[in-house]
């Protein structure tokens, strides 16, 4: 369990910036990965009262605050009409709903998990990581650097894509064994795979949307695949082609 | 420090040290209905509602609920006595560790979604483990529980 000494709900992201320069200090979010990950750290900055959790909509992107509750992000109408309801499909799955009220897109980003259902869509959907000191950064560069003392404060998703989800577990609410997200834009389809099992990557961009069977095999010949418990490499790669193309079929339907 | 919160519509002012997990606090306070069981935000035992949202007291920082409301099934006893009721009926229980998590999670969901479907239960429900009754019988009270409110006055 995580062990802190002090704890301070910070007023401002100013304040919250500057506590969280010290190495001693850690910010906390959905707290549900956290606080298994055996910290023992001087100080817990909580984010919980700058008024960072909330979607809000514009003319061509949807802002969302980094303490948004994953089950927002799962329910909220506008975000799942614009997305073919991608966010509820990739969403739902994560372990049950008292789970998903308390653990926030912001935690899920920065923590670059191995496993993210979220980082998956998010990447596909080629999103920005709105940082307090560095501004916007494209999820794609982001989730490539180490981690660092910046503080994540909003996720700016481009609007005018349509998006997939396709996952396989081993049991449900299990962290996923493979993930795979599709967007497509005018550019083309972006294929993203994640829990392969590690960060999730890009594996396609500007794909022609009718890409068939061959196309995702040697997608998958071509991408890293890992084992763990919950599947092995070579189980992953003879799965990644099926969710490849289950996420194109999909994006084509919602297109139609 | 000192938390100041709505337990059960009673303001209580309590100390929390600064890595308490709102289900240490809730131990402390009494409410012996709320249970660990996992301690890795798997199981739904500790369920309890905070501003009218299910959530896992093991996950919740103390210090995070100062200033907000939290319910636990020491608060919802009327409620309580009538999904207990269904899942006695419907042989859904049995050694009744999981129940209070799973009835908090029922109310969530009662509140939410009033006319639920079986899958749209077992999807809401999905978050509470239970290692001896079985999920199909306590589908069925969950429903019957949902009626019964239907026909509420």
């Amino acid at each position: 369990m995580a062990r802190y000494k002090d704890y301070v709900a910070a007023q401002s992201l100013e304040e919250a910036y500057a506590l969280n320069q010290k190495k001693s200090a850690v910010i906390v979010a959905g707290n549900m990965w956290l606080r298994m990950c055996g910290l023992n750290r001087q100080m817990a900055i909580d984010l919980c009262r700058l008024g960072l959790d909330g979607i809000e909509e514009t003319q061509d992107a949807f802002v969302i605050g980094s303490m948004t509750a994953l089950r927002a992000l799962e329910t909220d109408a506008a975000l799942n009409a614009a997305f073919g309801g991608a966010f509820a499909a990739a969403l739902a799955p994560i372990v049950g709903t008292q789970f998903r009220n308390t653990a926030t897109v912001g935690g899920s980003v920065y923590a670059r998990f191995g496993f993210s259902d979220v980082s998956a869509l998010l990447l596909a959907l080629d999103a920005q990581v709105v940082c307090f000191k560095r501004g916007a950064v494209p999820l794609s560069l982001y989730q490539k650097e180490p981690w660092d003392r910046d503080i994540i404060t909003h996720i700016r998703i481009p609007k005018g894509q349509r998006a997939a989800v396709c996952s396989v577990r081993t049991s449900a609410t299990d962290i996923a064994a493979l993930v795979c997200a599709a967007a497509r834009s005018q550019a083309g389809m972006r294929m993203v795979l994640g829990a392969r099992p590690a960060r999730a990557m890009i594996v396609a961009d500007a794909l022609a949307p009718e890409s068939g069977a061959d196309v995702f095999e040697a997608i998958a010949a071509r991408t890293p695949f890992g084992s763990n418990l919950r599947a092995s490499e070579a189980y992953r790669r003879k799965v990644a082609p099926v969710l490849m193309a289950r996420c194109a079929q999909a994006c084509r339907e919602v297109t139609a | 420090m000192n938390v100041t919160l709505t337990l059960n519509g009673r303001q209580v002012t309590a100390a929390v040290e600064a890595d308490d997990s709102l289900y240490t606090l809730l131990r402390a306070l009494g409410m012996h209905s709320v249970k660990c069981g996992c301690e890795t935000t798997n199981c739904g035992l500790c369920t309890v509602h905070m501003d009218g949202k299910a959530v896992l007291s093991c996950s919740v920082p103390a210090a995070r609920c100062d200033g907000h409301a939290v319910t636990t099934l020491e608060g919802m006893q009327e409620e309580a006595k009538r999904l207990g009721e269904c899942l006695a009926g419907e042989g859904a229980e049995q050694c009744g560790f999981c129940a209070p998590g799973l009835m908090m999670n029922v109310f969530a969901l009662a509140k939410e979604n009033p006319h639920a479907t079986e899958a749209e239960i077992d999807a809401y429900l999905a978050g509470n483990l239970c290692r001896c009754s079985g999920y199909v019988s306590q589908r069925r009270a969950v429903k019957r529980y949902l009626e019964s409110m239907e026909v509420q006055p």
